[in-house]
């Protein structure tokens, strides 16, 4: 305990560097990963197959391969970004990808009908998603997000394995000197599992909140 | 004669391979209805969803009051504005109250004030019998009364003309009727109206006219009285010994 104690400063900067991670990956993302989405389902081929494709290039390359390429490939091809912002850059490219899988299934929830009906009664393709859509998609998707952005939460670890001095990078640093494995990881574990649980919490009052009252 | 309400002529369909139309000529006059039967698979659905393009066709034209359907953009939202639809599986908004769902497009599309367009819905929900469920979401209502707020919903967009997609065939037959009813005042009051059914009895009692269908062809169509009681075509007289057995 007392390592852990002793060190309280440098711990403490390290979980405010992983939340910043977590917490501007996780908008970054949610914005990209809808914009994948809109081009997904929209009526233009190439922009169909171009948000395709990147779902399919993101899902099936491994995030450890993916932050490497970046880290030593990007400096190489002369751009040159602070580490915390390579991160940052790499997980909301692959995370966005999930999320844009989650959003693509939650349109998938509301009926072909649904579609049908707003466009029989006149409503334009904006406002056929606007008022019947995207009300009712929402409803499937708060859940999986929620999921996506825990999985984001334990990537944001993977930043240790580049030089970033997040909190598992810290503890590591930590339990170096100290060698008090136990204490040490144990702390950490249960930070990341009160930030999963905030993460989950917080998808579980939105979801009550767009829920249909019945 | 007046302008025709729909006016079909050599409409062809297909669904890959499937030749659903089969160049399919047909006149609605305003304040006529007319009933379109037919085996399972015979195109008569597809017939309907042409009229306000749900369905888009391979040749042929489809005119609506003398105006030529529009391709998809908002001159078709426009002109689809004027044309109700009911459906089989009745399609409500899910998240919608039964009035939010009645009032969304005269909100939405013809820009009514919302004090008014809820007057006007409270008195559509009232003639279909629905009123005191105004405040529920469709999943609490039974078949026929979601049936009933479908209908009030396509009426509340002043349709000069209504297609009914099978409306009672997904209901308990014990709500058939409920839905008939609505239907058959509907007629009397002069709406124009094409009616894909299997409702035998509607078509005698309700249509001007009775259209059938088999294989993606108009085999026969007639006043009810003579189609039902001397009927030409030797499919249609199957059709109905099939039908009308029980």
């Amino acid at each position: 305990m007392s390592a852990l104690i002793e060190n309280l400063d440098p711990l403490l900067r390290a979980l405010g560097t992983t939340v910043l991670i977590l917490v501007v990956s996780a908008v970054g993302s949610l914005v990209l990963g809808v914009l994948v989405t809109v081009a997904r389902v929209s009526p233009i081929p190439v922009l169909r197959g171009a948000a395709f494709a990147y779902v399919q290039v993101f899902v099936n390359i491994p995030l450890l391969a993916l932050l490497l390429l970046f880290v030593f490939a990007l400096p190489d091809a002369g751009l040159l970004m602070p580490l915390t912002t390579t991160v940052i850059v790499v997980l909301v490219v692959y995370e966005a990808a999930y999320v844009a899988e989650a959003v693509r299934s939650g349109i998938n929830t509301v009926a072909a009908g649904q579609v049908e009906a707003a466009r029989a009664l006149g409503l334009r393709l904006s406002q056929t998603l606007r008022f019947v859509v995207v009300p009712q998609a929402v409803r499937a998707v708060v859940q999986p997000l929620g999921n996506v952005m825990i999985a984001l939460l334990m990537n944001t670890a993977l930043a240790a394995t580049v030089g970033v001095v997040e909190l598992t990078s810290a503890v590591n640093k930590v339990n170096l000197v100290a060698a008090q494995p136990i204490p040490i990881f144990t702390a950490a574990g249960l930070t990341y599992m009160a930030l999963a649980l905030a993460i989950g919490l917080a998808a579980g009052r939105i979801e009550k909140k767009v829920a249909i009252h019945r | 004669m007046s302008t025709p309400m729909v006016s079909m002529r050599g409409v062809e369909k297909h669904f890959g391979d499937l030749h659903v139309l089969r160049s399919i000529d047909l006149d609605v006059a305003p304040r006529e209805v007319v009933v379109v039967i037919g085996p399972s698979g015979s195109g008569k659905s597809t017939l309907c969803r042409t009229i306000n393009r749900l369905e888009p066709i391979d040749a042929g034209e489809i005119r609506v009051d003398g105006e030529l359907l529009p391709v998809e953009g908002p001159q078709l939202a426009q002109l689809r504005a004027d044309v109700g639809m009911v459906f089989q599986s009745f399609n409500l908004f899910g998240h919608l109250s039964v009035l939010d769902n009645v009032m969304l497009a005269p909100l939405k599309v013809r820009k009514v004030a919302r004090a008014t367009a809820r007057d006007e819905a409270m008195a559509l929900l009232e003639r279909v019998g629905i009123a005191d469920k105004a405040d529920r979401v469709p999943a609490q209502l039974s078949g026929g009364q979601q049936q009933r707020a479908a209908i009030a919903r396509s009426l509340a967009m002043h349709p000069k003309l209504m297609l009914f997609d099978e409306p009672t065939s997904a209901l308990d037959p014990e709500m058939v009727n409920e839905v008939l009813e609505v239907m058959a005042s509907l007629a009397a009051d002069g709406m124009t109206m094409v009616v894909v059914t299997h409702e035998m009895g509607f078509a005698r009692r309700a249509a001007d006219r009775v259209v059938f269908m088999d294989a993606g062809s108009i085999v026969e169509e007639a006043p009810p009285a003579e189609f039902f009681d001397a009927t030409r075509s030797e499919r249609a007289r199957s059709f109905l010994s099939n039908v009308l057995a029980h």
